[in-house]
């Protein structure tokens, strides 16, 4: 595609922002600062990754790996604010998905071990574990909000923390799984992925396309559950004092 | 006053305070082993807050409680509170039956209640055995307490701390309760702490009354004393009540 086309593809940025002045819905500015910005953020990334993938280099891989890590962790922290250590739960949580998917893909060759696998894959999981993080901490905190006294009444009857807590985390897991499984339920039938979608444009085989959306999918699974699991059994201690009594929630 | 008689609970200078707010101040006294003592006095006193560190739900900030002549931070926690149940106020439920809640206590122990036993604590408060398979959602303020009641005593803790657990029930519940308590304190001498605003309740039911104020205890002393208050705040309190 060259720029001149790339550059008619505006046509579908003037649209809303015609409509928004006409309706006064006031999204103009918005429109336009995010549409400078994924053009300047993607055309970067492509520049980078042109430049990771020429080089093949282990450490531009683990840097690119690395980078996406911290700025998923910083964005997903907003959420568990009120809970102590989140920033390093969620890194370490994200951090043993990545090893444990990747460690899938390439120690049974399923992907070869290159920056073009590697990156784009790792974007996919750790972006997801990223919204399932969220998901699960928006949902958790609510619970122990709106559910204080079950808690609270758990641990006055002898309880622990665990089987005080046990009810909201295992809604929080549930709810932040449902729109994982769900999508997966339509796959194909409603929309057709990015990734496939990207792949058969491109010009690849659409049964190859198929394949690795499928490798995407399953592996998607994986890191949901992960995601979820991992940072309920790692957060809902910090709840709780050595005297097994809930904490207020900054 | 209390001196005579062998403390289950005793606090030495037991202060508390959350989000910069002072909630007791100082509070010394004795909560004597086998009696029933009522707590009285006004909204935002402190009452409800002395009963959760009594049950380890929160810890002094200064200040020291004995359970049974030793040191409640020497308890094991889960231990400490099947020791000194508690009925919160607001009766919360879990979500599903009047049997499940039932069991929750023994469940937490990985042990099981019986539905004969089920029966049996539901009829000790008042309500049928129709009610086992009910839903919570379904019940009223005053078939909540009741339950709640009834899963406090499964733990068989020997101090019971009972937060306002008439204030929803009508005339004839309340007097099926206050037989209840006062039989299980005489049968099983439980050491019970009883939060009322009935002041008629707490001086009929209470062997012992504290007074407490704005998070301070102002007076003490068998239940009679609120006949006869010495002290002019609790004089005006009794007085606001109609004792």
């Amino acid at each position: 595609m060259t720029f001149t086309t790339l550059s008619l593809t505006l046509i579908f940025v003037f649209i809303p922002l015609l409509l928004s002045k006409t309706l006064n819905l006031g999204l103009e500015k918005d429109t336009i600062i995010a549409t400078i910005r994924s053009i300047i953020q993607l055309l970067a990334v492509g520049y980078i990754l042109k430049f990771v993938f020429d080089a093949q280099s282990f450490l531009y891989i683990f840097l690119m790996v690395a980078l996406m890590i911290v700025v998923a962790t910083l964005n997903a922290r907003k959420k568990g604010e009120g809970i102590q250590g989140i920033t390093w739960k969620i890194a370490l949580t994200l951090v043993v998905i990545e090893a444990v998917t990747q460690g899938v893909l390439l120690g049974f060759h399923i992907v070869p071990a290159t920056a073009q696998y590697i990156i784009p894959i790792s974007g996919m999981l750790i972006g997801n574990s990223m919204v399932l993080s969220i998901l699960f901490l928006n949902r958790f905190t609510a619970e122990i909000t709106n559910r204080h006294d079950e808690i609270e009444l758990i641990l006055s009857l002898g309880g622990t923390p665990k089987q005080a807590i046990h009810r909201q985390l295992i809604n929080a897991v549930k709810a932040s799984m449902i729109p994982t499984i769900e999508s997966q339920k339509t796959i194909g039938l409603v929309q057709l992925p990015g990734m496939m979608s990207g792949q058969i444009i491109g010009g690849a085989d659409p049964i190859q396309a198929v394949q690795f959306q499928l490798l995407i999918i399953f592996a998607l699974l994986t890191t949901a559950t992960l995601s979820s699991i991992m940072i309920g059994f790692l957060s809902y201690p910090a709840l709780f004092n050595k005297r097994m009594q809930i904490l207020e929630m900054k | 006053m209390n001196m005579l008689y062998e403390p289950s609970i005793h606090l030495q200078q037991v202060s508390f305070s959350a989000n910069g707010k002072t909630i007791l101040k100082s509070i010394t006294g004795s909560f004597p082993k086998g009696k029933i003592t009522t707590l009285v006095g006004p909204s935002g006193a402190g009452k409800t807050t002395l009963l959760k560190l009594c049950n380890g739900l929160l810890s002094p900030t200064d200040g020291q409680i004995l359970i049974d002549n030793q040191p409640i931070s020497t308890y094991e926690p889960t231990a400490l509170r099947r020791h000194v149940g508690i009925a919160l106020q607001a009766a919360p439920m879990t979500n599903g039956t009047v049997f499940e809640n039932l069991a929750l206590p023994r469940s937490l122990q990985g042990k099981k209640l019986t539905k004969k036993e089920a029966i049996q604590y539901l009829q000790d408060v008042g309500l049928d055995q129709s009610f086992l398979q009910r839903s919570t959602n379904g019940l009223s303020g005053g078939q909540r307490q009741k339950v709640s009641i009834a899963r406090t005593l499964i733990n068989q803790s020997s101090i019971l701390l009972l937060d306002e657990i008439t204030s929803a029930l009508d005339r004839q519940s309340v007097q099926d309760i206050e037989t209840l308590i006062t039989t299980i304190n005489k049968k099983y001498n439980v050491t019970m702490i009883w939060i009322t605003h009935n002041l008629q309740q707490a001086l009929t039911i209470g062997h012992f009354t504290w007074v407490m104020m704005d998070g301070e205890l102002i007076e003490t002393g068998k239940s009679s004393l609120l006949k006869a208050p010495l002290n002019p705040r609790v004089v005006e309190f009794v007085q606001g009540a109609n004792v």
